[in-house]
């Protein structure tokens, strides 16, 4: 009972801190792809979706040779921080931003495309500078868009099991989140623990799904 | 030092043509930029208010330099003293009218005394006291160009930019807001540029007139003057005539009718009462303008003036003649068919009557 709820705050740690860590980023990123066109756009909106679509181990696989040991982005973590990242909690965070960004970059460009650029050049000719537009008009116009795309990248990250077993490993206590911790009780044929663990699974995935979709606007009926 | 004035450079490809403009317009009234749809009239507002930029372009209003490529200025949008209505009122509909009305004023002009008179001013002027706490999704078509104006307004600007603020409404909304346009152009102290294809638009609220085809000037000058040249082009010959201004000098609301004074004699109307001396400007159609040599008596055209002609303009291959006509001062234009011209042998410098029917006279 300890362990279950010990490892439900751990996956919720984690997925909270995936989320918080790619959200001012994933604005960034996705009003630029909403708004500008520069060169090589293409070649980031491929590779910002790339974890979409590539098996979540070979995911994995390439986060941990570039921040593993011998990684240059783990060699600078290490030496240059201090951190080190790979079989430790920091690395499910890690898998857990890479695998949801896609998704939220997604949702959160779709939720900049829905807002009238003639709102934000209005903006313009009342007074307000780029900034002060984006902070008075275009985010809150996106705002329920930005948070469902949280929530869904929140939900992505609980259950994130490829790339966080590659590069956080299974050590009890330590790294085990939910996904991880079914497969560990399953391969130990410990199915009632396993099962606790899928129905807290359900439940937080139904959670945030429910929430996400009563965020996101209704297109069927405009 | 020079008169207030606007001056645009532009040169700039847009598709179909290039817009290629060298203007300088009147720094105070209404000036209409008037053509058919895409002769680049809004493009021309677009890159005034620097919402679009044209390489080499050049624009000042009324002494301050907005741009100057050759100086490497560009001032951007937000510093600019200018408000733009947009032809869909761009409210933003998070924010209630009130909100909206704020926006501008709180980040271009300290709050001052001076400052909150305009502000209630402008909030009666628009009639928008009733609408402070309401949402703009649910304004309709004609109060949300009311908001719009005023927020524009609010913002203190030195210049009016309007693209079209009518062409999203119906027959009915449109005359809803007519008049608070009217009172705006009375009272507004700041030079206007009103972008319209609408002609009715352009006899009502225009001083000063700008004819835009292709990306290039037609014709531009003073509104009555540019009507009744003989040489506009084509899409502007039917819609407009000769635009009049005067004061009511006689009401008759047992026949709804009105005499109006202005310097060229007296004219009749259908109108309902107005109050004596009141200004208003009216509208005659060239080809509601017939001549005759002598007066006829027994008629039941109600408007009978002498004049002399001073120009004709055979159109050809139409079988129509615009002639242009001194009515004690003022120039009227008449489209009449170029048989009635051989029959009457009219020419240059002869004296005629102008027959106009009151109820051609539009108000």
């Amino acid at each position: 009972m300890a362990d279950l709820l010990h490892v439900t705050l751990f996956t919720l740690g984690v997925a909270l801190l995936g989320t918080a860590l790619i959200v001012p980023a994933g604005v960034a990123l996705a009003w630029l792809l909403a708004r500008r066109s520069w060169p090589g756009k293409a070649v980031v909106e491929t590779l910002v979706a790339l974890p979409l679509v590539l098996p979540p181990v070979a995911t994995g696989l390439i986060l941990l040779k570039l921040f593993g040991r011998h990684g240059p982005l783990g060699h600078f973590f290490e030496h240059t921080l201090g951190i080190d990242i790979i079989f430790t909690w920091r690395a499910a965070v890690l898998a857990a931003a890479v695998m949801s960004f896609p998704l939220f970059v997604r949702t959160a460009r779709v939720a900049f495309e829905e807002v009238d650029p003639r709102l934000e050049q209005a903006a313009r000719t009342l007074g307000a500078g780029p900034w002060d537009s984006f902070f008075s008009v275009t985010l809150p116009l996106a705002l329920r868009g930005l948070v469902a795309g949280g929530v869904l990248a929140f939900a992505r990250a609980l259950g994130e099991f490829g790339a966080t077993i590659m590069i956080a490993g299974l050590i009890p206590g330590k790294t085990i989140t939910l996904a991880l911790g079914i497969y560990h009780h399953v391969q130990l044929g410990r199915d009632a623990q396993a099962a606790g663990l899928l129905t807290i699974s359900i439940a937080l995935a139904f959670a945030a799904l429910w929430i996400s979709e009563r965020l996101l606007p209704r297109r069927t009926s405009a | 030092m020079s008169p207030p004035a606007i001056h645009v450079r532009f040169r700039r490809p847009v598709p179909g043509f290039t817009l290629d403009v060298d203007l300088t317009l009147p720094g105070r009234g209404v000036t209409a930029l008037f053509g058919p749809s895409g002769s680049g009239k809004t493009t021309l507002l677009r890159l005034l208010a620097g919402l679009e930029r044209a390489p080499g372009g050049y624009s000042e209003v009324n002494g301050e330099v907005w741009q100057d490529d050759a100086r490497r200025l560009f001032v951007p949008v937000h510093r600019r003293a200018l408000g733009y209505v947009f032809q869909d009122a761009a409210l933003f509909p998070h924010l209630s009218v009130a909100q909206n009305l704020a926006y501008g004023q709180k980040r271009r002009r300290p709050v001052t005394p001076s400052s909150q008179a305009d502000h209630s001013a402008v909030i009666e002027l628009l009639g928008l006291r009733p609408l402070l706490n309401r949402r703009p999704p649910t304004l309709s078509g004609g109060e949300r160009q009311r908001v719009a104006i005023g927020r524009a307004l609010l913002a203190g600007p030195r210049l009016l930019l309007m693209d079209e603020p009518l062409a999203s409404l119906d027959h009915t909304r449109k005359r809803e807001i007519l008049p608070y346009l009217d009172r705006l152009h009375a009272s507004l102290e700041i030079p206007v540029l009103y972008v319209t294809h609408s002609p009715d638009e352009v006899t009502r609220l225009a001083d000063h007139l700008v004819l835009l085809d292709a990306g290039r000037v037609v014709i531009d000058g003073p509104l009555a003057a540019t009507l009744s040249r003989l040489d506009l082009p084509g899409f502007a010959t039917d819609d407009f005539g000769t635009v009049i201004e005067g004061n009511v000098l006689a009401c008759d609301p047992a026949h709804r009718l009105l005499t109006l004074r202005f310097t060229g004699g007296d004219l009749r109307l259908i109108h309902e009462p107005a109050p004596l001396g009141r200004s208003l400007r009216v509208q005659v159609l060239a080809r509601d303008v017939s001549l005759t040599l002598k007066p006829p008596s027994d008629t039941s055209i109600l408007n009978i003036l002498p004049a002399r002609i001073t120009a004709i303009n055979l159109l050809a291959d139409t079988g129509h003649v615009r002639v242009g006509l001194d009515v004690g001062g003022t120039a009227f234009t008449a489209r009449i068919t170029r048989y009635s011209h051989d029959h009457l042998a009219l020419r240059p410098g002869m004296g005629v009557h102008i027959q106009i029917k009151a109820v051609s006279v539009l108000a």
